[in-house]
């Protein structure tokens, strides 16, 4: 269900299935005619050069759609969006598989590629998800350790000037 | 009676998913929650061996180690997110 937060229509999902992308854009673009922008960010599980046969998502009910929200509720106050989408799997992944997909819809093109890239940043080290990796010899590789340039790709939109209006 | 609640390899460490607790009257902060956690057993002083790298939320958002936990319904600790 595509939900009208405030008055621009937003989609925010937790789940396991896997997600089509036209069907998400479509969601949000639908009978719309004053959308001038579409950016779309699709995160996928890589088999790390064969090695992995697995990604094990982890997360916190109720919280990570919290935060999830909260991130979109930014990005709407700094960039002119006119639908936002945000959807995050968990559970097992395997290669190839979708992770996670942010939508921005604008009417030009720079806010759509800036918030979409704020999302995913925002959402990288503050939705609480955690992957455990599978092997493909059988064993598992342990936890996901958390990266130092996710917190800076984070932190470079707290020193950002005010929001671009172009 | 507050809730805990554990994820990835804090919960492993834990050795469980949630418990419900009651605090003692000197846990005054989140900080002072993780420390007397700690010493209750060797799975959560491996959990919080590196108190500072352990993340918290109180009722489902981010707080920091100096929040005080009075009036928490559920407090969550878990690893440095890693999830996008």
């Amino acid at each position: 269900m595509v939900e009208a937060a405030g008055h621009i229509p937003r989609h925010i999902s937790v789940q396991a299935a896997p997600f089509d992308l036209a069907v998400e854009v479509g969601r949000l673009t639908a009978g719309r005619t004053d959308i001038g922008a579409v950016v779309t960010f699709t995160g996928l599980c890589r088999d790390e050069a064969g090695q992995l046969s697995a990604l094990e998502l982890e997360h916190y009910p109720g919280m990570a759609e919290d935060e999830l929200t909260r991130v979109v509720a930014q990005a709407e106050q700094r960039w002119p969006l006119q639908a936002v989408g945000v959807i995050h799997r968990y559970g097992l992944i395997k290669p190839g598989e979708v992770i996670v997909l942010v939508v921005t819809a604008s009417a030009h093109r720079v806010a759509a590629f800036e918030a979409a890239s704020f999302l995913m940043d925002y959402l990288k080290t503050r939705a609480p998800f955690w992957k455990k990796e599978h092997l493909a010899d059988g064993t598992s590789g342990g936890w996901v350790e958390a990266k130092a340039h996710d917190d800076l790709a984070a932190e470079r939109w707290s020193a950002a000037q005010a929001p671009v209006k172009i | 009676m507050v809730k805990l609640v554990y994820f990835a390899w804090v919960r492993e460490r834990m050795g469980m998913a949630e418990e419900m607790v009651e605090l003692p009257a000197s846990v005054l902060t989140i900080a002072d929650l993780a420390l007397w956690l700690a010493g209750r057993d060797e799975g959560a002083a491996l959990a919080f061996a590196n108190p500072e790298v352990v993340r918290a939320a109180i009722d489902k958002q981010h707080v920091s180690p100096q929040t005080p936990v009075q009036g928490a319904r559920e407090i969550a600790f878990f690893p440095p997110m890693t999830g996008g």
